[in-house]
């Protein structure tokens, strides 16, 4: 009978959820739903029984009315069924308060749903992701989601640049505003070191002149405020403030990086928690393969097949790297040995590659460097060679090296998902070494001090009067290639392939098939490019604008490419480990800019002879200067803020608050287990079994 | 299916007094619209049928959609309808094979168990009317909470109603998504590893079934739920 089938398992059933909602989880979601609204000291957790319906309709019964608390569409029920106990609810009597109270509540939920409606319009590129979804799914649209992260994080970058130090500048130059500047006083400086003289491209020139000076940032690119050399002003003072520009400039520099460090960790916030607090590999399990496994937003039937297949591939391919994994723990020492062995051996082969890369790096910069000073150009094709030298490098390493990681790998037996991660890795290292590497040849041709007279400006003056500006034109240079070569690749390798393969049936040609959209190759390339931007910033106050157009016009290549000559990837990438991936590498790059500008600002000698810090010792000196320039009471805040005696207790007090909060995630996770534990026991008891009549 | 008596009370009386008319606004007198029938007509670009404004309001109130995206729901619903019935789109039923046509749901591995499930028909035949489907794409949508969702996948994926998801159900679920076709489904033994697997991650009281609160606990923890789990028009 009915009540038979229902009874006993509606009161079985009860007993587990009585547990359940004693997880830590569940009671702080709990805390957090209890302050947005009312007290609740039950939620209605439906039971697992046919009794789904009967515990529904109990749900809003037991609320009493008070529909204020929870809003009526977050229960699940039809609009029917919402709509009955919705006038249920209006049935009863409320208080004139509390009938305002709730008028006025939906109200204001009307407004700001409109809002919201309205913003949603200004979101770039909404429409183009949504049908890139549709056909490819949520692993390739998290890409191009990540695209337009970028294209904003660039344009409000070059904002804060702009607005705090180019606008200033011209302003003042141009005494817009009745503003007027302040040109630096000449301190103590070596009359030699404050010699500057760009060409600037006086006089009658040939045409390629231009177009060598805009790819190579020279001649009379290198006197617009498109470099460091053309703020040379101290201080602008518009009608009665003045505006200390070299402070601000400094500022302006850390500014960005705040804000971008800021914007990338709280976009990553949700991925940062999942993987800190649990200790399996959450990505990989099977349950979020399975019930959250098939993207509902696929229209394409052509598409929604290639997804079966990529999920039966997956799925069989986890079952089997399971297996695998057992076979590994029962190898014996004699094939231990062997394969570490072999292990060692490999790594070492890729530590000669990447020491190989960084070698020719380094001998391509010096030989650009040396011969681009060459004023006599006698070629014009010959001398833009030598200039974009270190750039083809880097891009011929970029994509030489992570061939010859994905050849090595196989060799070293490793599980297929830790085989990709590890390539990753050593991957995402090249490409971002090798910037360190251009930057550090750099520099070790601009401090090459031989004589005394170089001594005493600090770096090599008779080569590099302006030296910030010669780094800002490396970046911009570097910048140029890399969107040319995506360019190149598109049109000339991307394009011609897919015409072969539509037109040409020969088997060979087929069996190359189509090109996969790498999603990782295609995000390190970006993540190269924005390193790139933050590093050069600094030296190239317009580069963010570069930057936003050129990751703008990748958006439509990348889009155009993916929809007619490319084949989607065998191995499906998932959204959530994508997003996470891709800001974590975005966070390294970023931590890996810091180094290069940290040394640049606080260590090497700023140039004397051009830029804002002339009148300085290093970039950074303009800091404690100002702070000299404070009240006496500030100043010693300040001073002791920066001492030992403040320092050392603030970390002690920092690692009490962090061993704190590891032992209180641990005794949360023994609770777990414990209450784990007892639900199996539960199934058992007799006090919850009731036999069957 | 056990139904509180309230309920039944209640359905007798209540279902005609909330249910919008939507015939009721559309002529007056010299036959000039109302404004606000007006107002929604402009806004789906003076398409044949309209939906009444304090209709639009309740489905805001009553579901997760925006009001943009119930006017393009209710433009494609009536194109669903032959052109005699169109008019009165807020109460007709669409038939299941009509709704498959749905480009969104065509390619849907789920789409029955998707028609089953919203579908408050009598009749048994998962013939649609617009508030099932509403209530579909509220569900589906951006702005549904996860608890929402993890209850309406959790009666997507149950293929049997029984309220659990037992071997068969997971089997069942598996072979949807890999697939139709003899080539496309796995092993059975690399079937059983997988079902031994999403037990042993999910099952924990260990009865070898899933029941709804264990749903909803693995869903709560897994990452990639919420950005597929969604349908928008």
């Amino acid at each position: 009978s009915l009540a038979e089938v229902f009874l006993p398992e509606e009161t079985r059933a009860a007993a587990p959820v009585d547990f359940l909602q004693e997880l830590p989880s569940y009671q702080s979601a709990l805390r957090r739903r209890a302050a947005a609204g009312g007290t609740q000291e039950r939620r209605t957790a439906p039971q697992g029984s046919a009794g789904l319906r009967a515990a529904e309709a109990r749900g809003p019964e037991q609320e009493g009315g008070e529909l204020g608390v929870r809003p009526a569409r977050e229960y699940p029920l039809s609009i029917a069924e919402k709509r009955r106990d919705c006038q249920q609810a209006d049935i009863k009597y409320l208080s004139g308060w509390k009938q305002w109270k709730r008028t006025s509540s939906k109200s204001l939920k009307k407004v700001l749903n409109e809002a919201k409606e309205l913003s949603s319009y200004l979101e770039l590129w909404r429409h183009d992701i949504r049908s890139i979804e549709g056909k490819f799914g949520t692993g390739i649209q998290s890409y191009f989601s990540f695209l337009r992260f970028l294209v904003l994080l660039n344009f409000i970058i070059f904002i804060l640049m702009f607005s705090f130090v180019t606008l200033p500048t011209i302003i003042s130059e141009y005494g817009i505003f009745n503003s007027s500047f302040a040109k630096i006083p000449p301190k103590n400086i070596e009359p030699h070191c404050t010699v500057y003289k760009p060409s600037g491209n006086k006089g009658l020139v040939y045409f390629y002149t231009y177009l060598k000076d805009l790819l190579s940032g020279t001649g009379f690119l290198e006197v617009t405020s498109l470099f460091y050399g053309y703020y040379t002003i101290d201080a602008a003072w518009l009608s009665i403030l003045r505006y200390n520009l070299p402070l601000a400039y400094l500022l302006a520099t850390f500014a960005y990086l705040a804000l971008s460090l800021l914007w990338i960790i709280k976009r990553s916030g949700e991925g940062f928690k999942q993987n800190l607090v649990h200790d399996e590999d959450q990505f990989q399990s099977y349950c979020n393969k399975v019930f959250a496994g098939w993207d509902f937003c696929i229209t394409d039937p052509n598409a929604a097949q290639l997804k079966h297949r990529s999920l039966q591939y997956e799925l069989q391919t986890d079952l089997e790297e399971e297996r695998l994994k057992r076979k590994i723990a029962d190898r014996t020492m004699k094939e231990k040995l062997r394969i570490y062995s072999l292990r060692i051996f490999i790594n070492i082969i890729v530590i000669a590659v990447l020491s190989g890369c960084f070698y020719s790096i380094y001998r391509a910069t010096v030989f650009s460097q040396e011969n681009s000073n060459d004023v006599s150009n006698t070629n014009f094709q010959a001398n833009l060679l030598v200039q974009y030298l270190p750039s083809m490098v880097i891009t011929l390493a970029n994509f030489i090296a992570p061939q010859i990681f994905s050849f090595l790998i196989r060799f070293e037996d490793y599980s297929p998902a830790f085989e990709i991660r590890l390539t990753l890795m050593r991957c995402i290292f090249v490409r971002l070494a090798n910037i360190g590497v251009l930057l550090f040849s750099l520099w070790s041709q601009i401090s090459y001090c031989a004589t005394d007279k170089c001594k005493a400006c600090g770096y090599n003056y008779e080569l590099y009067p302006c030296w910030e500006s010669e780094v800002g034109q490396e970046m911009y240079k570097l910048m140029i290639f890399d969107f040319i070569i995506i360019l190149a690749v598109t049109l000339f390798i991307d394009f011609p392939r897919k015409l072969l393969v539509t037109h040409c049936s020969c088997k060979p040609v087929q069996w190359c098939g189509l090109q996969e959209f790498g999603i990782s190759d295609n995000v390190l390339e970006i993540i190269y490019g924005q390193t790139i931007c933050w590093i050069g910033t600094f030296f190239s106050p317009l580069l963010p604008a570069i930057a936003t157009i050129k990751y703008f016009i990748i958006f439509y290549v990348k889009k155009i490419s993916l929809m007619h000559t490319r084949k989607p990837a065998a191995r499906p990438v998932r959204a959530s480990s994508s997003n996470f991936f891709f800001l974590v590498v975005l966070l390294i790059g970023l931590v890996l800019a810091f180094i290069p500008l940290g040394i640049s600002i606080a260590h090497i000698p700023s140039s004397k002879a051009c830029g804002p810090f002339r009148s300085f010792n290093t970039s950074w000196a303009v800091v404690p200067d100002t702070i000299l320039g404070f009240p006496t009471g500030l100043q010693q805040v300040l001073h002791s803020i920066a001492s030992e005696a403040f320092a050392v207790p603030f970390f002690m007090v920092i690692c009490l608050v962090m061993f704190y909060f590891i032992a209180l995630a641990g005794a949360h996770k023994r609770v777990v287990e414990q209450l784990r534990e007892q639900l199996v026991m539960v199934r058992f008891d007799p006090v919850f079994c009731t036999p069957k009549v | 299916m056990p139904v509180s008596p309230a309920r039944v009370a209640r359905g007798a009386e209540g279902g005609a007094a909330g249910r919008a008319r939507p015939g009721a606004r559309r002529c007056h007198g010299s036959g000039r619209v109302t404004c606000e029938a007006e107002a929604a007509r402009a806004a789906m670009g003076g398409s044949a049928s309209l939906l009444p404004r304090e209709a639009l309001c309740e489905y805001q109130e009553l579901t997760f959609l925006s009001k943009q995206e119930i006017l393009l729901a209710y433009k494609r619903f009536s194109e669903l309808l032959p052109k005699e019935e169109r008019e009165n789109a807020c109460s007709a039923r669409v038939p299941k094979s009509q709704i498959l046509t749905l480009p969104e749901l065509r390619a849907n591995p789920f789409q029955h168990r998707i028609c089953r499930v919203f579908s408050t028909s009598y009749d048994g035949d998962d013939s649609m009317s617009f508030e099932d489907f509403l209530d579909m794409l509220s569900v589906f949508s951006d702005s549904a909470t996860s608890d929402i969702k993890s209850h309406y996948a959790f009666r997507i994926f149950d293929f049997d109603d029984d309220g659990t998801l037992d071997r068969k159900d997971l089997e069942k679920l598996v072979n949807c998504l890999t697939g139709q076709g003899e080539e496309s489904r796995l092993s059975n033994m690399e079937m059983e590893q997988l079902i031994q697997n999403i037990l042993e991650e999910s099952d924990i009281d260990k009865d070898g079934t899933i029941n709804l609160s264990e749903f909803q606990h693995v869903i709560s923890r897994s990452p990639d739920f919420a950005s597929s789990f969604k349908i928008v028009l």
